[in-house]
């Protein structure tokens, strides 16, 4: 229907797309495969979820109840290894999709068959990780990180993972391509890089940090396979190896891949805060140059994550050092957005709320991680519940928040409905209560001396986990109002004006309807 | 309205619980039993209370422009989007801060490093899923143990009530002198492990095929209480450690008792390996 009325219409025509199926398996449309990546990552966030409810059901109570050991260590393996890979990093690639094209005023992606492939990677993956727990030996139990020499114990399950990181390792990088030669080559005329939205500066960087990083990490998981079949020993001392060579080169992948996660969710506060605010960002190249010294520091503080490994005196002081100096941008950061809101005309509609939550809930876990950074509080706390706390108050309440902004800051402009305000608020309001109720307590526990991955734990530990628990199930079950929200929205969502918020000054805003044509941008339009 | 309320509520509690934490011992590091462990705790709070200035900081202006700086209240927004003076301001400030937090960490960093002129040695190895002792060198020297964990299955199980030291307890436990400076030496046999002893401030890995070292000096007679600290797999969460710090003769008794009795236990040692 719609193809045929296009024809007519001219301008905001729907081109000759098959419909069905085939449109989401063809497309090469940056709008398709942003939806695409979106819905993958939301199917991904509620598996994973899945596995954490198991983990935390296990650990409501003390003793044995639900899963064995075993199933235990899988799941949380799975649990991170299917939220970083599968949920948060795909979400940011779909905004990527969605939003960088329309924000620098281009038609679409600079490879957009390359596209489809970067996206239709990810379900072959998602099946492999996904299956593993259905092979003999089950899933890869080594914990999201497998070091070896565990994880070259494992079965069937570890190797699927590998294969896995893989092919998401190759598509990561393909998207990353595709974003970079977009925002170099694409900008609409007069958009210079200093006038570049700030999501589009974020994930301009990302990407260089997501091609410099995945490479490594497919070296060292390819090591790991060699050592596991070929007879290799890397990793292993009996053959002239060391175990902790996999740590060194798995989180010189792994932490920039923090940062990879948390760039863009800076992004699109940095997009939301001024538009709400109805005011310019502050600091706009003072932000820029805070991201890319963050990404640059990302890559010399890898080793805080081994400070109980052992290494000279000299190493742990360097990497501390390294370590504390990133909270100077990411401070920066902050005290910019505090400036932008300050004396602005605020108002507080979800995605306000989403990322002032992210504000104060990021910071929280910014403290923690300078508290991390401290070598001899990190030896305490290192594999406890505290590291748990603080990774996931930058994950969680950090990029999960922010995607959550970003969903409801752009479904407007996506579907061309308003979501519901009410149930957005109340998305919002038990997102942090439970969350809160979730993590929070979980500092308590790693300090009191509660090791992370174990199923089953001393009495003195018995309160705060049956909390965190509670607070759990009521953060899984709330996001599952979020789904019925985004589905509501679509099907019954009031029509949206072409910018249902005042403050916004971007391109996708100012210059399309919404929804956003199927094509946009087919001429670039001008930016003074 | 009413999420202005919610906002400042949320706010005030999770400061009250933030500095709750430098209170009660539910909500911080054990009781510290070493002057690593001592310095460590004292270091946590005095960073506790820098970070909660901050945050009361920062977010006591965020706070007050969210209540104020309103549409709903009128406000009209200003149009200020830099100021290159107040941007150095707050890079150069946490720098200095940073630097007050380096100083005293790196002090106890160069103390915690240095394991040498021990009074006594013990090895520490990590198996899937116990711990082995061998006491190298200084009183005790030649004694040699597995240390299990001694909490019946029925308790994790569920079929029987679990006790106080749950998941903590052992069959041998590590005996060492009050205050002598004890080297630990740490390996593994398997896979990855961590020796771990809270009170007494110390974590260190072990790592199959090679050897890492750590120290520390028990301030007082008693019973501290561990966990293995990087996960080895099923049983991760069943290889506790007990160190048992004991005065100066009642050290001396265990270890006649243990060395007139040892000949068994490092027999079964050779034999397992």
């Amino acid at each position: 229907m719609a193809a045929v009325h296009g024809d007519v219409h001219g301008h905001e025509h729907d081109d000759h797309h098959p419909s069905g199926i085939m449109r989401w398996v063809k497309t090469t449309n940056h709008k398709d495969i942003g939806t695409m990546y979106l819905w993958f990552s939301f199917a991904m966030f509620m598996v994973g979820g899945f596995l954490a409810m198991g983990i935390r059901a296990e650990l409501y109570q003390p003793g044995i109840q639900i899963l064995q050991p075993e199933l235990f260590n899988q799941f949380t393996t799975l649990h991170g290894l299917i939220m970083v890979f599968g949920a948060i990093m795909p979400a940011f690639v779909g905004f990527a999709n969605w939003q960088v094209p329309m924000m620098i005023g281009a038609p679409d992606m600079a490879f957009a068959r390359m596209n489809n492939w970067s996206f239709w990677l990810l379900p072959v993956a998602a099946t492999l990780l996904v299956g593993s727990f259905f092979v003999p030996g089950g899933a890869a139990a080594g914990g999201w990180t497998f070091y070896p020499p565990l994880s070259t114990q494992g079965g069937l399950g570890v190797d699927l993972m590998i294969f896995s990181v893989h092919i998401l390792g190759a598509s990561s990088i393909m998207g990353s391509i595709n974003i970079i030669t977009t925002i170099l080559n694409m900008r609409a005329p007069g958009m210079t890089m200093m006038k570049m939205p700030m999501f589009v500066w974020t994930w301009l960087i990302t990407a260089y940090l997501l091609v410099l990083v995945m490479p490594v990490l497919a070296g060292v998981v390819t090591m790991l396979l060699t050592d596991r079949h070929f007879g290799t020993s890397f990793f292993n001392a009996a053959g002239g190896g060391d175990p902790v060579l996999f740590q060194h080169v798995f989180w010189f992948f792994g932490h920039p891949e923090v940062y990879i996660m948390i760039l863009p969710a800076f992004g699109i506060v940095s997009e939301i805060i001024p538009t709400f605010s109805r005011k310019p960002l502050f600091g706009y190249s003072s932000m820029v140059y805070a991201t890319a010294s963050i990404a640059i520091l990302s890559c010399v503080v890898w080793a805080h994550h081994m400070f109980t490994a052992g290494m000279p005196t000299v190493g742990q002081l360097f990497f501390m050092y390294a370590t504390m100096l990133i909270a100077v941008p990411t401070g920066v950061k902050v005290f910019n957005w505090t400036a932008t809101m300050w004396q602005g005309s605020m108002t507080f509609e979800t995605p306000m709320l989403f990322a002032i939550g992210f504000i104060f809930l990021f910071v929280i876990g910014g403290f923690s991680g300078v508290i991390c950074a401290i070598v001899p509080i990190d030896i305490q706390v290192q594999d406890t519940y505290y590291v748990i706390a603080h990774f996931h108050y930058v994950l969680v309440s950090g990029a999960l928040f922010a995607l959550f902004a970003g969903v409801y800051y752009w479904i407007p402009k996506w579907t061309g409905h308003m979501y519901s305000e009410t149930l957005g608020k109340w998305h919002f309001w038990l997102s942090m209560f439970f969350f809160n109720a979730t993590f929070f307590v979980q500092h308590f526990l790693g300090l009191a001396g509660m090791p992370r991955r174990i199923p089953d734990y001393n009495l003195q530990f018995a309160d705060f986990n049956m909390i965190s628990s509670l607070g759990a199930f009521g953060f899984g079950l709330t996001q599952l109002l979020f789904l019925y929200l985004v589905i509501d929205c679509i099907r019954n969502g009031e029509k949206a004006p072409q910018s249902p918020w005042e403050g916004a000054t971007t391109l996708e805003w100012t210059h399309l309807p919404s929804p956003a044509p199927y094509h946009s941008f087919i001429t670039p339009p001008i930016v003074k | 309205m009413r999420s202005k309320l919610v906002a400042t509520l949320a706010g005030v509690s999770a400061l009250a619980m933030y500095s709750s934490m430098a209170v009660g011992s539910k909500y911080n590091f054990p009781e510290p039993q070493s002057i690593i462990a001592r310095e460590t705790y004292d270091m946590h709070i005095w960073i506790m209370w820098i970070c909660l200035a901050i945050f009361i900081g920062v977010f006591g202006v965020m706070f007050y422009s969210i209540l104020k700086h309103r549409k709903s209240l009128g406000y009209k927004a200003a149009n200020f989007h830099h100021s290159t003076t107040v941007e150095i301001i707050w890079t150069v400030i946490p720098c200095i801060i940073l630097v007050v937090m380096a100083l005293p960490a790196t002090k106890t960093v160069i103390a915690m490093k240095d394991t040498s002129s021990p009074d006594m040695t013990i090895k520490a190895t990590g198996y899937q899923w116990m711990w082995g002792y061998d006491y190298l060198q200084g009183e005790g020297e030649g004694i040699s143990f597995y240390s299990k964990l001694s909490t019946p299955r029925a308790q994790y199980e569920n079929k029987a009530p679990k006790g106080e030291n749950y998941l903590l307890e052992v069959d041998n436990r590590v005996v060492v002198p009050v205050g002598k400076k004890v080297r630990v030496i740490i390996t593994a046999n398997d896979v990855l492990h961590a020796w771990w002893v809270p009170a007494l401030g110390i974590k260190q890995d072990a790592i199959p095929g090679f050897i890492r070292d750590t120290w520390f000096t028990a301030d007082a007679p008693g019973i501290y209480r561990g966990q293995c600290a990087e996960l080895c797999g099923k049983d991760h969460g069943f290889m506790p450690i007990v160190v048992e710090v004991m005065n100066a003769d009642d050290y001396s008794k265990w270890v006649a008792a243990q060395l007139s009795a040892s000949t068994v236990k490092t027999s079964m040692h050779i034999e397992n390996k």
